[in-house]
């Protein structure tokens, strides 16, 4: 009787003990999601109170007098970032081929595999003082097209990595079908193993994308930032990012507003990007 | 098929805008923070005028200098002037625009006045006084209500002219400041919280209450910061203001034989502010950039006839016409206009 | 004819098919090996004057950063690294492992879905974006209420007392940190829910049928068996946390000094490159902020590695991981 006694005690101290922690746990998710939505909420309020279609369509004014609008900072933003995506998509992708079609039984190429999987987390202000280094410093003068080049480094590693990945998805059997009808390696790839992966690389570059679309470090030392709205590669170039960090940082309220708005839609830039590779990866399942 | 013209047309789209409008003229500045206000609101007028945009960067005196030394902008801007030694050496011409002034600006609730002598600057800048109702700050401030709050210095962490010529002026005014400290674009502080650019030196006193520092009096009034008014040589309170920048550069000895070389803090006069100083224009003497030279130099040869009132509406100081005609000479002995 | 035909397109195939292979090569070649060394290249090519000047002991020990006199020292940019790294991690793993709890275990079936693709949204935010409103809100309600209520409530104990010493400016080591935590909390939850969500059900059906608690089926089956994903998470966002830079931007108040007080400006490595990059007016001034970014790449690539060779090589085996 008293062992019974004592056993349902113990059972009781038991589950308040796991009512007890799970609710700590509880509280520390609300914690993490209440700074989460503050800042959401931010975000959305302060943008949509500042943000106009002069935001988008005008050339800055002189700091100091209202009005005008960061026309310069999308257009660069827009070049920018498009460059480095045509040059990483290429690259990435062929060298997440590589990875998977040709040396999944490599331990060299396994090593490659995972030294580009290292370089995903590489600071991206490290690739901005390189960058500066490399061709900044011989060309003589900040250009877009350096800025470009950062981020395309930048965006790489995810692209290959993913794409490796996804190949990684496609079965055996397929291509050992393929190979079985007498086609060469480079058929088998092209028409077997890209044709099956197809949705799963595109998410990969829109995951690449999304990445490199809010980075701001690698900027500052290569596209660096110009006051006038410029289509010229060769010309220091503004972007959203390096121009949100530029007017936070200034002492003048109309900046800061205009920052606000161009989060808001610098972040809505990102989340769709983000939400269309979701979508992507959740039809495929 | 199909999709191979649509990814073609997709390339075309993003590279041709490139290549067709790559010819377009652009004068690229980079430098001092101090003037940048103004240069940019000549940079806007000119290109109204003339569709020439000068794009100029504010990125510190510092980092004028250097990237001009290493030719990677058209013009480098510095408020710190090079001295003659110097601008041989990297083969360099340099000329100044205008006239301004570093405020002391701070942020305290309810104090609309301050006065503060040399004594208290010093203190407070050495980290010595640390508290705004220190007997020291009060003496001056008897109808004041300084409450008991703790001093928090905001300071430069960049290369800095602004940095120079209010470090310049400490080393003269204080001994014990240019004993311990001395002078520089960037020193080793007693103390503070740095600060990028005027902009954020600006920003982070308008953020932190009981911050006090210095920046270019422009950046104090455009984010509308408070002032204070400082003891100058001859033992006066003055305000920043036009009127006495232009009494501190009354004795400036302009010259080009010394690459208009000239110091203006701590002079002497009765309305001489004591922290004031040009801002200068630095230009690679080399062959090849005779071009952009020319270039650059169309630009402020339109400023020294145009901007004057631009100048004057953000308070810099416009050069006296004597001096602007002896930066006319300079130029035409380089070639340039 | 027909086949000299099949012949030629063989070997025409064949070619391609050398070619492919050829490029493809040397495009992985050139990231999994040569993207590294140059970037590792460049950067010590660019220190050398300072590596030379300063050396290794007297560059990393040195606490001095002066400009003027042009003596560089990385010891105060390093602590202020590690230590905004460090506290910002402290913060986040136990409320990672909360939400990764919640989600999978505590939160009603309709609703996960919501929660998950909250957190990793939050995730996407570009970090420039972190700082700035680091900067307008968090920093001013530091300032104005937490930090001077931290300092009445600690600062008359001795030793803990001097921890929160100084002038609450929210301009400091606590609000970097804050930040830098509420940065890396989507990153690192994400990763560590999807390691909870690796464990067999089979293995917790067991432990429910056993009559253990909620709680205790966590901590003796979820956990153990989700450890090393979580210590890989982990790491990862360390790595991350290391190299942001403008999350922390406006937050540090770019003191070359080591930090005694949660309230003391610092600087980081990222946060003095930034700052003086474009600035520094000597050439052993630029060269030792590339020692400061090599001292970085060092650092984050050999924790990177690390746990790549060791964590994920054992995880890969034990999960047979194939998604991202």
């Amino acid at each position: 009787m008293e062992g019974y006694r004592d056993l349902e005690r113990r059972i009781k101290f038991r589950k308040v003990k796991s009512a007890f922690v799970l609710f700590l746990s509880f509280l520390t998710a609300v914690y993490g999601i209440f700074w989460l939505f503050w800042i959401i909420i931010d975000v959305f309020s302060k943008g949509f109170q500042n943000i106009s279609i002069d935001l988008i369509l005008q050339d800055p004014a002189p700091p100091g007098v209202e009005g005008g609008g960061l026309k310069h900072a999308f257009v660069g933003h827009l070049i920018i970032t498009s460059l480095a995506t045509l040059i990483g998509i290429p690259i990435g992708i062929a060298a997440g081929i590589f990875f998977t079609e040709y040396g999944r039984f490599s331990k060299f190429v396994d090593f490659l595999r995972t030294m580009t999987d290292s370089l995903v987390s590489l600071p991206s202000i490290i690739v901005g003082t390189a960058v500066y280094a490399i061709m900044v410093k011989p060309v003589g003068h900040f250009f877009g097209l350096s800025g470009s080049v950062a981020l395309a480094l930048l965006m790489l590693p995810v692209i290959a990595i993913t794409t490796a990945q996804i190949l990684k998805l496609v079965p055996d059997s397929l291509r050992e079908a393929a190979y079985a009808l007498g086609a060469f390696k480079w058929q088998v790839i092209k028409d077997i193993s890209l044709a099956a992966a197809k949705r799963g690389i595109l998410t990969g570059v829109i995951l690449g994308i999304a990445r490199i679309t809010g980075e701001t470090a690698p900027l500052l030392f290569t596209s660096f930032n110009n006051n006038f709205t410029t289509y010229n590669i060769f010309d220091p170039m503004a972007s959203l990012t390096v121009t949100i960090f530029v007017y936070a940082m200034g002492p003048y309220e109309d900046w800061h507003r205009k920052a606000w708005a161009a989060s808001l839609i610098l972040t809505i830039g990102t989340l769709i990007f983000f939400i269309m590779a979701k979508y992507l990866l959740g039809k495929k399942k | 098929m199909k999709r191979r013209s649509f990814l073609i047309g997709v390339l075309a789209l993003f590279t041709l805008p490139t290549l067709s409008l790559g010819k377009e003229k652009v004068i690229n500045g980079a430098g001092a923070s101090f003037p940048a206000p103004l240069y940019w609101k000549w940079a806007a007028e000119y290109y109204k005028e003339t569709s020439i945009k000068v794009n100029y960067q504010s990125i510190g005196s510092g980092g004028g200098v250097r990237q001009i030394v290493n030719r990677t902008v058209d013009f480098g801007a510095s408020d710190a002037p090079l001295s003659p030694e110097k601008t041989k050496k990297h083969n360099l011409a340099q000329f100044p625009t205008v006239i301004g002034g570093v405020a002391i600006a701070y942020n305290l609730r309810g104090v609309k006045e301050l006065k503060l002598s040399t004594e208290a600057i010093c203190g407070i800048f050495l980290g010595k006084i640390r508290y705004w109702d220190d007997p020291r700050i009060k003496k001056h401030n008897p109808n004041v209500n300084l409450p008991h709050r703790r001093i928090s210095v905001i300071r430069r962490s960049d290369g800095s002219g602004t940095t120079w010529i209010f470090t310049n002026y400490l080393s003269k005014a204080c001994p014990e400041w240019k004993e311990k400290v001395g002078y520089g674009k960037v020193v080793n502080w007693p103390t503070g919280i740095g600060a990028k650019g005027n902009e954020g030196v600006a920003n982070y006193i308008r953020r932190v209450r009981g911050a006090i520092g210095y920046v270019e009096y422009a950046y104090a009034l455009q984010s509308r910061l408070k002032v204070a008014m400082l003891e100058n040589k001859d033992g006066n309170f003055v305000k920043p203001s036009v009127e006495t920048f232009k009494a501190a550069a009354a004795n400036a000895k302009w010259s080009p034989d010394k690459d208009f070389y000239e110091i203006l803090t701590w002079q002497s006069g009765k309305d001489a502010y004591p922290i004031a100083g040009a801002t200068f224009i630095l230009l690679a003497k080399d062959k090849d950039r005779k071009e952009i030279n020319k270039q650059v130099v169309k630009f402020f040869d339109w400023a020294y006839r145009k901007g004057d009132k631009i100048a004057v509406e953000l308070h810099y100081v416009p050069l006296p016409d004597n001096v602007k005609n002896l930066i006319r000479e300079y130029w035409k002995e380089n070639g340039w206009y | 004819m027909d086949g000299i035909n099949k012949h030629t397109y063989r070997r025409r195939d064949k070619i391609i098919d050398k070619v492919v292979f050829i490029a493809l090569a040397s495009v992985a070649l050139f990231l999994g090996l040569l993207y590294p060394l140059i970037i590792g290249g460049s950067l010590l090519k660019e220190a050398w004057i300072a590596i030379e000047k300063f050396g290794v002991i007297g560059f990393i020990g040195s606490a001095v950063w002066d400009p003027v006199r042009e003596i560089f020292g990385g010891l105060p940019a390093i602590v202020g690294t590690l230590l905004t790294t460090v506290i910002a991690s402290l913060i986040a793993i136990p409320v990672c492992i909360g939400v990764a709890i919640f989600i999978t275990e505590l939160s009603p079936k309709p609703l996960k879905p919501v929660f998950i693709t909250a957190v990793e949204l939050l995730g996407a935010i570009p970090s420039i974006i972190y700082g700035m409103w680091g900067f307008f809100v968090v920093s001013p309600v530091m300032a104005d209420y937490v930090e001077p209520f931290l300092q009445e409530l600690l600062l008359d104990i001795p030793i803990i007392g001097k921890l929160v010493d100084g002038i609450p400016t929210g301009i400091d080591l606590l609000t970097s940190s804050l930040v830098l935590s509420i940065m890396i909390i989507p990153f690192m939850a994400t990763i560590v829910k999807d390691a909870f969500e690796m464990t067999p059900q089979l293995l917790k059906e067991a432990g429910y049928g056993m009559g253990a608690t909620k709680w205790e089926v966590i901590k003796d089956v979820v956990i153990p068996y989700a450890f090393p994903g979580i210590v890989g998470g982990i790491i990862l966002s360390v790595g991350r946390a290391l190299g942001e830079t403008m999350a922390v931007a406006f937050l540090t108040g770019n003191v070359h000094k080591i930090p005694t007080s949660l309230l003391d400006q610092l600087t980081t490595i990222t946060v003095s490159i930034a700052n003086e990059f474009t600035e520094a007016d000597t050439d052993v001034y630029l060269s030792s902020l590339y020692y400061l970014a090599l001292i970085l790449f060092v650092i984050s690539f050999l924790l990177l590695i690390f746990s790549k060779f060791f964590i994920f090589k054992r995880l890969e085996k034990r999960w047979k991981v194939t998604g991202i």
